[in-house]
């Protein structure tokens, strides 16, 4: 047993220093008694080398302990790390030094202390809150060691950019002497914003130090050396590490916890800006204290790990189709087609309105991508911005596509399918310079607080513009850039193109950033897979790839419903959508094609006519039941029915057709068929702990974690390096966290997610299979098999929801559980513990229909656990 | 190869089957009870476990001992469980010992180790009769402790808790659920949706009987046996009702208004029947009531491992034998 000396720090960690100081603020000759943390001890009984030192900066007002969990990753990683975790002078149990330290002493200080430890070899800085800019402070004192910085939620904040309101509260001269030194209201404030609460020993351990007031002096000179404005005197200090951290080539880390009030993702914007090289990962739901809230060690080592690795030549990525050869920008087929007055982009108008349709010509879009381009850029719409759009799909949305991707601006696609907290989370985390939206749209983000200068792509009056704090319109900007070319920007292949945003229906939305060779290569394998000609039309009733069709060549028509809503598209819109375009292609979602089914009985002759003419109808976002097909199929009888597997990183993966489905039959999951052109498909075999491991097989009958190549692939996560890093970790590969199995004619089959898998006694179990069996219950119309109990030995229980619908969510009647349990045993060989129903599933919004299994599992274990039976979620 | 086998309790329904199940691999079985048992296959010595000497008297020339007796019930005083449950498996083990036995089966309960938690997916753990709730469960805890603290490598004991134990004839169980919804005095609680884990007789007496050929592995642990089937309390409950023809109860009432009302119950049953008024057990107790609104369930991995041990009759092939007994 290790003797600690507060949790999770060994006494032998702990030591004081003495260091002279050169610090402007002391008498020459002054010495200073430092506390550090330092794991050299551990390092010593390991007989091992350490690889360099990570040297670690607290911030205000908490102390080294901050920096335990890395110090203890550091003594047993694979390649061992010196971790050196100081106490600043006047904090922690370092010196009271009865002087005002300010910033230009505190980064002088630190280089004290690291020349009197006589420090050699490479050194990363890791720093928290104000401890982040003295640690770059020493960063750039000491470019010849320095091999790396890692940032955790803090700020440089240079000149132009305002002090956090927390902040401002703080120095405010009636709370200041009261709030930090007096009383510690502010420690207690920082100590509380840990995500989830700290533990009461843990809590005690920050405070330890800063017991009685005259031991929080530092606390109180600390907040008050927060220059202000240019005036205060760390001014010039602070400036000159904002400024000077532009130079820094070395590798950068940023992890970082948004529910911050203080050091917020404005401040990680900035930064980005000042250090684009950096590796950024953000914990959503994590806050100031994110090595509190988080593990940061493991991701800090893997990290490290990463870069040794880079270092040496073997192990490098395998690189992209490099070069330009092949590769067709995606306005490219805008400019060609600069004279074609055909319709590009049609808008259906809602038949209330009896309005007819809004078309644009090839000729008419191309102008109006030019002049808008142009007015972007005259506002400041640089290649790299980040451009947010927040519009419904049709020819606004079009045009503001085709004119970022032409500038070389970055759009960022997050759309109200996400849920307003979902969108704004989304938003925030994407960070984007410039957002055009709807009115609906900018009010949002001014309600919210999204980043970016608002344009508002429709009318409104001055007041208006001022209230939604609208700097711009489209309407102004395109007028503006009427009659001028695009600007001139060669496409840079590799450059970011796209951000777009999974349905988060397991866990917050993730931003998968697309370059515009990935974005083309979509384009390029819908149009082989396809057979998507320049001159056919489609029916865009499914987002994604309605943006596509102006790069394919298509007319594209946006029937009259809400897009981020598929259950509101009617047969007779999607009808009257067709027949205005001659439409040969429609593209649809399951939920939208159930309505269509549904409203079909008010279709009028003309209308079913113009679904006749229907050659190709894709169904996207989810699965979708045969018997649903088959019911389609009467609807649209000359046309080829085909489901592409995909998923937002990889669109689309596999595809299959109506006649494949029916010839595939019933097997262990959900049949998509044979990957699409350019794609390679692979599995990484399930272990019976439910996880996938790193081999990876083509072979039949092996179920694992589905893995795709393709070009068309997602180029990374947006500023989730740990979640790209695990979804990379197979070079080449990109792991979709599905999991499946080919079949003897290499045919893929889903079956279900990789988290969504039961660890049962008997080994893993996919859940897909077994809901299917449930579904064949008349009674059912929807079934999510859950595990209950702990990893490996969960027993398999089946929630479903009920044709006629229940009254209340618990226990099925005797009958019904009788039925299901019967179908999936026989089907699948699997007991169920128990039957459940539930009035309504709980879907996501986007495509209403991936469940939340995580969630029901919490539920089902509840119930099931005895207890009064409420509805999901209802209990926390 | 054959042995001596001494089981304990045999005139119950687990007692029986173990006893049938062991006689049936060709052991010679003798069983000892407080009165005389009827099969007329195994050697029958009447007696009581909490008599040293009849106890002494039924282990001459007996190399193994499967231990089932004892008193079980939901309501009684301390010291009749006392008595049975922890001086009897004194003397048997004592007895045991003496005679030169080399194995015993210790039959237990999960109750050991249930503190009134819900229990989901769980080990043995380890019995307590500090937390342990009600007198039986107590009572066994301690004994399962003296059981196997008795353990060594040429006295072996291994405890094996079966998990609800019912059957047809079972009377503890299934003919108390048909008796109490014949007559209306069965509620679900909380809707009877808490998870359980049960064993079906011939399942715990093959286990219990592939116990003492295991016990190289199995000796000095405690082993919890069910059907690896946790099904909801009411579908045991409408199970066992279906199986007599009994509609099933519809009736649900709060769990924490029947616990509460258990310990009432139970006091006032016991302060009745002390004065001779009652003599059934009470219908509801706060033991009771707490087995019926939490869940219980059990990780049977490592007993499945240990045992080298797969139950034969599943949790639905059951209640069609049970359907058929009652039929008749």
């Amino acid at each position: 047993m290790v003797a600690e000396l507060w949790p999770g720090v060994p006494a032998a960690w702990s030591r004081y220093v003495q260091v002279p100081s050169s610090a402007a603020v002391d008498q020459p000759g002054t010495v200073h008694k430092w506390h550090l943390l330092d794991n050299s001890p551990d390092l010593e009984a390991r007989g091992a080398e350490p690889a360099g030192t990570l040297l670690c900066v607290h911030g205000n007002p908490t102390w080294s302990y901050l920096w335990r969990t890395l110090a203890a990753a550091g003594s047993t990683a694979e390649r061992p790390w010196r971790v050196i975790a100081v106490d600043q002078l006047d904090m922690g149990f370092s010196a009271r030094t009865g002087t005002f330290r300010r910033l230009a002493d505190r980064i002088s200080d630190l280089g004290d202390l690291t020349d009197a430890l006589g420090i050699t070899g490479p050194v990363v800085t890791v720093g928290h809150d104000w401890g982040g800019i003295i640690s770059l402070g020493w960063a750039l004192a000491h470019r010849s060691q320095l091999a790396g910085v890692v940032l955790t939620n803090t700020a440089v904040h240079p000149a132009g950019f305002s002090l956090p309101p927390a902040l401002k509260l703080a120095l405010h001269p009636a709370v200041h002497g009261w709030g930090t030194k007096r009383t510690d209201a502010f420690l207690r404030v920082t100590h509380s914003l840990a995500q989830p609460a700290l533990q009461p020993e843990i809590r005690a351990a920050y405070a330890a130090p800063y017991r009685g007031a005259s031991r929080r002096e530092g606390v109180g000179n600390f907040v008050a050396d927060i220059p202000g404005d240019e005036t205060h005197p760390s001014f010039r200090a602070l400036t000159r590490v904002a400024e000077g951290i532009r130079k820094l080539t070395v590798p950068v880390l940023a992890l970082w916890g948004p529910k911050d009030p203080v050091f917020s993702d404005r401040y990680l914007r900035d930064l980005l800006k000042r250090l684009p090289q950096a590796d950024v990962h953000r914990f959503e739901g994590a806050g100031h204290l994110v090595a509190e809230d988080r593990d940061i060690a493991a991701p800090v080592f893997d990290w490290l790990g990463a870069l040794h690795a880079k270092e040496t030549p073997s192990a490098s990525r395998p690189a992209d189709t490099s070069g330009t050869a092949g590769f067709r920008p995606m306005p490219a087929e805008l400019d060609d087609r600069a004279t074609d007055v055909s319709p590009a982009v049609v808008d259906m108008a809602p038949a209330s309105s009896g309005e007819a349709p809004a078309v644009l010509s090839w000729a008419e879009l191309d102008t109006r991508v030019n002049a808008l381009a142009a007015g972007l850029a005259d506002i400041g719409v640089r290649p790299g911005n980040r451009v947010n759009l927040l519009v419904p799909p049709g020819i606004e949305l079009t045009t503001l596509i085709y004119a970022c991707l032409k500038l070389g601006a970055v759009v960022v696609v997050a759309d109200a399918g996400l849920g307003t907290k979902g969108l704004s989370r989304a938003i925030k985390g994407a960070g984007p310079d410039f957002i055009v939206g709807i009115e609906r749209g900018l009010a949002g983000a001014r309600l919210f607080g999204w980043p970016g200068t608002r344009i508002l792509a429709g009318e409104a009056s001055p007041a208006r513009l001022r209230l939604l704090g609208a700097a711009h319109t489209v309407a102004e900007l395109t007028a503006a850039g009427t009659g001028r070319p695009a600007p001139d920007w060669k496409t840079d292949p590799d450059a970011d193109a796209a951000v777009l945003f999974t349905s988060g229906s397991t866990g917050p939305a993730k931003g998968a950033v697309y370059t515009h060779r990935r974005l083309a290569a979509m384009r390029d394998t819908l149009r082989e897979t396809y057979n998507l000609k320049a001159g056919s039309s489609l029916v865009a009733g499914f987002a994604p790839f309605a943006l596509l069709g102006p790069a394919l060549g298509a007319t594209s028509v946006t029937p009259d419903m809400d897009v981020t809503a598929p259950r509101t598209l009617t047969a007779a819109a999607l009808a009257n959508a067709a027949a205005a375009v001659q439409a040969t292609t429609v593209f649809a979602s399951p939920a939208a094609l159930a309505n269509v089914l549904a409203t079909a009985p008010d279709l009028n002759p003309d209308q079913r006519q113009a679904l006749a003419k229907v050659e190709l109808l894709l169904s996207a976002g989810a699965p979708i039941p045969e018997a649903l097909l088959t019911r389609v199929q009467e609807l649209v009888p000359a046309a080829e029915l085909h489901t592409p597997y995909g998923m937002t990183e990889a669109l689309p993966v596999t595809d299959i057709s109506l006649e494949q489905i029916r010839k595939a039959g019933i097997g262990n999951g959900v049949c998509v068929g044979t990957a699409v052109a350019g794609a390679r498909v692979a599995l990484a075999p399930l272990a019976a702990d439910g996880t996938a491991g790193v081999e990876i097989t083509e072979d039949a009958g092996v179920t694992g974690e589905i893995l795709v190549s393709a070009p068309h692939v997602k180029d990374r996560y947006d500023r989730l390096w740990i979640t790209e890093q695990h979804s990379s970790s197979l070079p080449g590969w990109h792991r979709t966290g599905d999991v499946g199995h080919f079949d003897a004619d290499g045919r893929l089959w889903v079956e279900g997610r990789l988290g969504h898998v039961l660890t049962t006694p008997g080994g893993a179990v996919t859940p897909v299979a077994a809901e299917q069996a449930a579904e064949s219950v008349p009674e059912v119309r929807l079934a999510a098999l859950v595990g209950v109990g702990p990893a490996g030995t969960q027993v398999p229980v089946a929630v479903v929801e009920t044709v006629n619908g229940a009254r209340r969510p618990g226990p099925a009647d005797a009958s019904l559980s009788t039925a299901v349990r019967t179908a999936v045993a026989e089907r699948c060989g699997l007991d169920l513990a128990a039957v459940l129903v539930l009035p309504q599933m709980p879907t996501d919004i986007r495509h209403n229909s991936k469940i939340d299994r995580s969630a029901l599992g919490t539920w089902a274990a509840e119930v099931l656990a005895g207890g009064r039976v409420s509805a999901p979620g209802a209990r926390r | 190869m054959s042995r001596r086998i001494l089981v304990t309790g045999a005139s119950g329904l687990l007692g029986g089957a173990v006893a049938g199940v062991l006689a049936g691999q060709g052991h010679y079985v003798r069983t000892l009870q407080r009165r005389p048992a009827s099969d007329p296959g195994l050697e029958s010595v009447a007696g009581s476990i909490t008599d040293r000497t009849a106890v002494d008297a039924a282990m001459a020339g007996i190399d193994a001992v499967v231990h089932l007796a004892a008193k079980v019930s939901f309501t009684g005083a301390w010291a009749e469980f006392q008595a049975t449950n922890i001086d009897g498996t004194r003397n048997i083990l004592d007895a045991a010992r003496a005679a030169g036995v080399r194995d015993v089966v210790f039959v237990s309960s999960p109750s050991v180790a249930h503190f009134g938690e819900p229990i989901a997916g769980a080990g043995a753990g380890t019995a307590d009769p500090e937390r342990a709730r009600g007198h039986y469960a107590r009572s066994k805890a301690a004994a399962e402790l003296l059981a196997l603290a008795e353990d060594s490598a040429d006295f072996r004991v291994a405890a094996i808790r079966p998990h609800i134990v019912w059957g047809p004839g079972d009377t503890q169980l299934v003919e108390r659920v048909m008796d109490r919804a014949r007559s209306g005095r069965l509620p679900l609680l909380d809707e009877g949706a808490a998870l359980i884990d049960t064993t079906y007789v011939d399942n715990a007496a093959s286990a219990i009987a592939r116990a003492l050929d295991r016990m190289e592995q199995a000796h000095g642990q405690a082993l919890v046996v069910t059907n690896g089937q946790p099904r909801m309390v009411r579908e045991m409950i409408s199970g066992i009702c279906a199986a007599a023809g009994i509609p099933a109860p519809s009736l649900s009432v709060p769990g924490w208004l029947a616990r509460g009302a258990g310990s009432v119950i139970e006091k006032a049953w016991l302060a009745a029947g002390a004065r001779g008024l009652v003599q059934d057990e009470p219908p509801m107790t706060r033991f009771l009531a707490e087995q019926l609104s939490t869940s219980h369930w059990f990780d049977q991995r490592k007993t499945r491992q240990v045992l080298a041990w797969e139950p034969e009759v599943s949790v639905e092939d059951g209640m069609a034998r049970l359907a058929k007994h009652y039929a008749a």
